[in-house]
């Protein structure tokens, strides 16, 4: 188990490695650096002030030496500077944290709260109408974008409650139901879509085990259903749905991106999007590679749960 | 006279009749779900095709005397806050759409479709370090992936569609790769390479038509999500730029600020997306049970 670990450990390091210089490269490739980007967007251009905004910013270096010195960024924890404010990019981002780390908390407490019932029932009830209908209500959940299933929540909200959600962000200190609320709308546009991909891998991977022996066993010992079913079966048929979990957890970054913005929900995710758009590239390239070890570190997590869940896993040998 | 031997009596509907129509119609009748997506991509096809034809008013044409107006014979679906006609609207962004969608998918999976078939015809130490590699790429959200490229490499048709391609590379890659890895050990490809078939040969030509079923399957899998994307993108204003309509454009900040007064400016692009998606999602779950037995009725 250590060494596995360990292994482990390691090959994520080494994806981690290689996924900087991938980071890096793609940013460079683009054509115009962000002095360019900068001074076209100030509508003037005067060389003797852009050759200081380069020496200044460190991009008239050659790259091997710019990508080592991110490098040693990145390794210290030194998210850049924020072009836009200023500052330290981590002081911008630190009060931002934790409205995310809520919110992909909650979204995928709702994925899995929707998502293993969703499939736990199609599968028992197979080819009927009602597993069509899930079905078609997790497909559609899939197909719908999530800053638009946020904006018709929002309008529904509006049109049949004359209610509009608070339009600036709550802290839970000063009123914790409406931070609830305001909180409880994007994750369930979020975990909703994220419940798709939870049903299906909950359905399929119940349905096989349904038909093993030790369940038919069951039934044959009088068993009532419902422990058959959530005793029985689940548990066996769970394994493969932690590893979706886990995989759901990437797409979930991808779906706050919009929902953050759409809610104006003061979060990481958001301030990427505004990052990007402002052209702050240095915190584009450490916020992309901090989601990366966010969802390396997932994955890893997911892994060593295997040995929790099922004790025919080994690891390493 | 010799009358000729009647060809040995076969019981008519005792084979399955390959007909284009005959497959079409059991496809039809086992998928019902799956025959209604591909009969709502086919309608999104044709409206991209005519959409001059099917256009009501000039779709990038404004109207001053008429911003935010609701649903009625001369709008179909309302106008926007510049009085631009909103159906006429979702009629061209089905081009614009499905354009992107297809280009993109089909530019990320014959690229990671070549990786993968050389990845894996080659196998040892290159599959190894190739697999690592996409490893990385696909440790990225597709989402964060394709808004970092395509703010990169700035707003264009050509540039999002480049940056939705590529985080599509490493998953062909691997389904790719993994058919070919179980057809490389066929006997046929045995009796080729016997022949002294040069390798390129071999797994262009030999081996290549025979991932065609996971390669569609594939495909319109990712078609969705190309879609959806797109719309992404556009709506955060890095994706298709003016004057193309764009559903995901569509919905975007303006749309957001008039969402009150005209629901119908929210509503209606929304539910193109939505229904797009999930055309393809319904069609794309059908051919990869018909054509991809090993994931049948997940």
């Amino acid at each position: 188990m250590k060494t596995y670990v360990l292994q482990r450990l390691v090959i994520a390091l080494l994806t981690l490695l290689g996924m900087s210089v991938v980071i890096f490269v793609l940013l460079r490739l683009a054509p115009g650096d962000i002095v360019d980007i900068l001074f076209a967007t100030a509508g003037y251009i005067s060389p003797s002030e852009k050759q200081a905004l380069m020496k200044e910013l460190g991009i008239d270096r050659p790259y091997v030496i710019q990508y080592l010195d991110w490098l040693r960024q990145v390794v210290t924890g030194d998210l850049g500077k924020s072009y836009r404010y200023d500052l330290p990019a981590w002081e911008v981002i630190r009060p931002l944290v934790p409205v995310t780390l809520e919110l992909a908390a909650l979204s995928m407490v709702f994925a899995v709260l929707i998502g293993v019932p969703a499939g736990v029932v199609s599968a028992v009830r197979q080819d009927t109408t009602l597993d069509y209908l899930l079905r078609v209500f997790s497909l559609a959940g899939l197909s719908m974008p999530a800053f638009w299933l946020g904006m018709v929540i929002i309008l529904g909200l509006v049109s049949w409650f004359a209610w509009i959600p608070p339009l600036t962000y709550v802290s839970p200190t000063k009123d914790l139901k409406l931070h609830l609320i305001q909180f409880l709308l994007p994750a369930l546009a979020v975990g909703y879509r994220s419940s798709a991909l939870i049903m299906r891998i909950t359905r399929s991977s119940l349905l096989e085990v349904m038909r093993e022996d030790y369940i038919r066993t069951a039934w044959a010992k009088g068993q009532t259903g419902r422990i058959v079913i959530w005793r029985h079966a689940l548990k066996n048929a769970l394994l493969p749905v932690v590893t979706v979990i886990g995989i759901e957890f990437a797409f979930l970054i991808g779906g706050l991106v919009v929902t953050e913005t759409v809610f104006n929900l003061p979060g990481v995710a958001r301030f990427l999007v505004q990052a990007i758009l402002w052209r702050d590239y240095p915190v584009v390239q450490n916020l992309v590679m901090f989601t990366a070890i966010v969802v390396i570190l997932s994955n890893l997590i997911v892994d060593m749960l295997y040995g929790v869940l099922d004790p025919r896993v080994r690891y390493g040998g | 006279m010799a009358v000729r031997p009647a060809a040995i009596a076969v019981p008519a509907g005792a084979r399955p009749s390959t007909g284009a129509w005959t497959v079409l119609a059991r496809f039809v009748r086992k998928k019902p779900l799956g025959a209604a997506g591909g009969a709502l991509m086919l309608l999104m096809v044709i409206t991209a095709l005519f959409a001059e034809l099917l256009q009501t008013q000039d779709p990038i044409a404004t109207n001053a005397a008429y911003t935010l107006g609701r649903p009625n014979l001369e709008h179909l679906l309302g106008t926007d806050h510049l009085g631009r006609d909103i159906y006429s609207r979702i009629v061209h962004g089905a081009r614009v759409s499905l354009v992107v969608g297809v280009a993109s998918t089909l530019l990320g999976s014959v690229l990671g479709g070549i990786i993968g078939l050389l990845s894996g015809y080659v196998g040892g130490k290159t599959d190894l370090v190739t697999q690592r590699i996409l490893d990385i790429l696909q440790g990225l959200p597709l989402l964060v992936l394709a808004l970092v490229m395509s703010a990169a490499l700035g707003p264009s048709v050509q540039n999002v569609v480049i940056a939705i391609s590529i985080p599509i590379i490493p998953r062909a890659a691997r389904v790719i790769r993994s058919s070919v890895l179980s057809i490389r050990e066929m006997q046929y490809v045995e009796a080729a390479r016997s022949l002294g078939v040069q390798h390129l040969r071999i797994a262009f030509r030999h081996i290549l038509p025979n991932t065609i079923g996971p390669f569609i399957v594939l495909c319109t899998a990712q078609l969705g999500s190309a879609i959806l994307v797109e719309a992404t993108l556009s709506y955060l204003g890095l994706g298709v730029p003016e004057p193309y309509p764009s559903w995901g454009r569509m919905l975007s900040v303006s749309a957001a600020e008039y969402a009150q007064k005209a629901p119908h400016l929210v509503l209606f692009p929304g539910i193109a997306i939505s229904l797009a998606v999930f055309a393809s999602n319904l069609l794309g779950d059908a051919l990869r049970d018909t054509l991809d037995p090993r994931l049948r009725g997940s």
